[in-house]
């Protein structure tokens, strides 16, 4: 059998979901012997113009990561989408927009405000801002636009498969890859690498009638480690998210973010979550449920960390 | 043409849509502009059911439910009230004005307040106008050309030692 033809790419990403490829640690040698990577710009020295050289769908498949921001970005997923026989949404920012879709709360010019004039650590008297083109002495420079809203991967192009998690297990990760490598991947469109059960379904904590006594924060409070964290107080997002990451954040004492994404048939992570949670608030007035509630100070930040991109809402209408 | 805001009202079978009804019979004339859906319990209403009222066009989402202590399920409206304040904020956080969802408890012999909620609730969303979910509204460019500072001086800007902040260590 010939060699398979792998390629990873990131967009708008903070690069951990290629350090979780990474991190399959001495199993990448067996990722090696059975497939060709022939793009992956964080570990080799590919440019985009040999991926344009390239003939269509020779890539067997692309693990795409990070959201599309700007235009370089939404340039390399159709081109990529164009060279792969399979396209891989990789991790939460291509699955849902990620915390990068978290800026979809804000406008450019907020952001670029915050960025580049408004912060407390930034002298910009000049006010030099990001220009798509600048001339210099030798020429031109140019930057790629930075778009006002952040699109999900397949918002932009067709997807054939979700793999979630900020960033994916690479226990997931290598199964997932065992599985092309099989030619046993599900039905297209599918989410792999992921339970279809929630979180809650499989996490080992107790639990007793669900009954928020009031919330609490981690960062004045310490959660006792065998109870569910929701019992106790400190939020978590095991409620509406996939298992299938190991309860990485539960082990280290600390609620689910919710980067595996919401289980088969939900209408948004984030509303189900704050349905579950909220409706299970110790308050039986309410003023007191409001008090109680008041005590999220964030909820479309919280309830959306890694979906707002992917909710029914997108962005902050103006 | 003028703009006829589009309301959605999930209203409990057990008051506030009996509360509708007792309206209806009455023949008290109120505005036409609330789409009702029956719901058995306002404890029935998951939050994702407003929010998709709103990303498929409505104005406005008017809840309706028992009078807390009057729940035919007995405590399906405290799920409510304890939901619906936080789910608010986070309308706000995506731009929804706070004004376009409200929360009435109506019982079933209430059948004129009701048809004046109704009335007032569509005079507020009129005065906010359309609501457009995912609207960018107008985003100025982004800038295309400018001109680079020259080199040296960023060096010397980072060569300076920075006045307004100090040591403390
Ligand atoms: S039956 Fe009316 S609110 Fe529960």
């Amino acid at each position: 059998m010939p060699k398979l033809k792998i390629a990873s790419y990131w967009a708008s990403a903070c690069g951990g979901c290629d350090v979780a490829l990474l991190d399959l640690h001495e199993r990448i040698v067996d990722v090696a012997n059975a497939a060709d990577i022939v793009f992956w710009p964080i570990a080799t020295d590919f440019k985009y113009a040999d991926v344009e050289r390239m003939p269509d769908q020779n890539i067997d498949v692309t693990f795409f990561n990070g959201a599309v921001r700007n235009s370089e970005n939404e340039h390399l997923a159709h081109l990529l989408r164009k060279k792969s026989k399979v396209l891989v949404a990789f991790g939460s920012c291509a699955h849902m927009g990620g915390v990068v879709g978290l800026g979809n709360l804000f406008s450019r010019k907020e952001i670029f405000d915050a960025a580049y004039t408004n912060n407390l650590s930034t002298e910009n008297a000049g006010l030099t801002m990001p220009n798509l083109e600048t001339k210099v002495p030798e020429g031109k420079l140019t930057l790629p636009e930075f778009y006002n809203t952040v699109k999900k991967l397949d918002q932009v192009v067709d997807v054939d498969y979700y793999l979630p998690g900020c960033p994916p297990n690479p226990n997931r990760i290598f199964e997932v890859f065992g599985a092309i490598v099989a030619g046993k991947l599900p039905p297209k469109g599918s989410v792999v690498g992921a339970s279809e059960q929630t979180q809650c379904e499989k996490c080992e904590r107790k639990k007793s009638e669900k009954k928020i006594p009031g919330f609490k924060r981690l960062a004045t409070a310490q959660p006792d480690a065998e109870t569910c964290l929701l019992e106790q107080g400190f939020l978590c997002m095991g409620v509406a998210t996939r298992a299938g990451c190991e309860h990485r954040c539960q082990k280290s004492n600390t609620g689910c973010r919710g980067c595996y994404g919401p289980p088969p048939g939900v209408y948004d992570q984030g509303l189900k979550a704050l349905s579950a949670i909220a409706s299970v608030v110790d308050a039986d007035d309410e003023a007191t449920a409001k008090a109680m509630v008041d005590a999220i100070p964030d909820p479309a930040r919280y309830f959306n960390r890694f979906s707002i991109a992917a909710s029914p809402l997108h962005r902050r209408s103006v | 043409m003028t703009f006829e805001p589009k309301i959605v009202g999930f209203l409990c079978n057990w008051c506030t849509y009996t509360g509708a009804d007792l309206a209806g019979t009455a023949r008290i004339k109120y505005a036409p502009n609330v789409r009702i859906i029956r719901i058995m319990c306002s404890g029935r209403v998951d939050p994702a059911f407003i929010v998709k009222a709103f990303a498929e066009g409505a104005d406005g989402v008017l809840m309706g439910g028992c009078h807390p202590g009057d729940c035919h399920y007995i405590n399906g409206n405290f799920k409510t009230f304890r939901r619906m304040p936080l789910l608010k904020r986070y309308l706000q956080q995506y731009g929804i004005d706070e004004k376009r969802f409200r929360l009435e408890w109506v019982s079933a012999s209430e059948g004129d307040r009701f048809a004046a909620i109704v009335n007032e609730f569509t005079e507020t969303v009129r005065a906010l106008g359309p609501m457009q979910i995912g609207h960018e509204g107008v985003v100025a460019p982004q800038a295309t050309e400018g001109t680079a500072k020259p080199v040296q001086d960023h060096v010397k800007h980072h060569a300076e030692p920075r006045k307004s902040v100090q040591a403390t260590v």
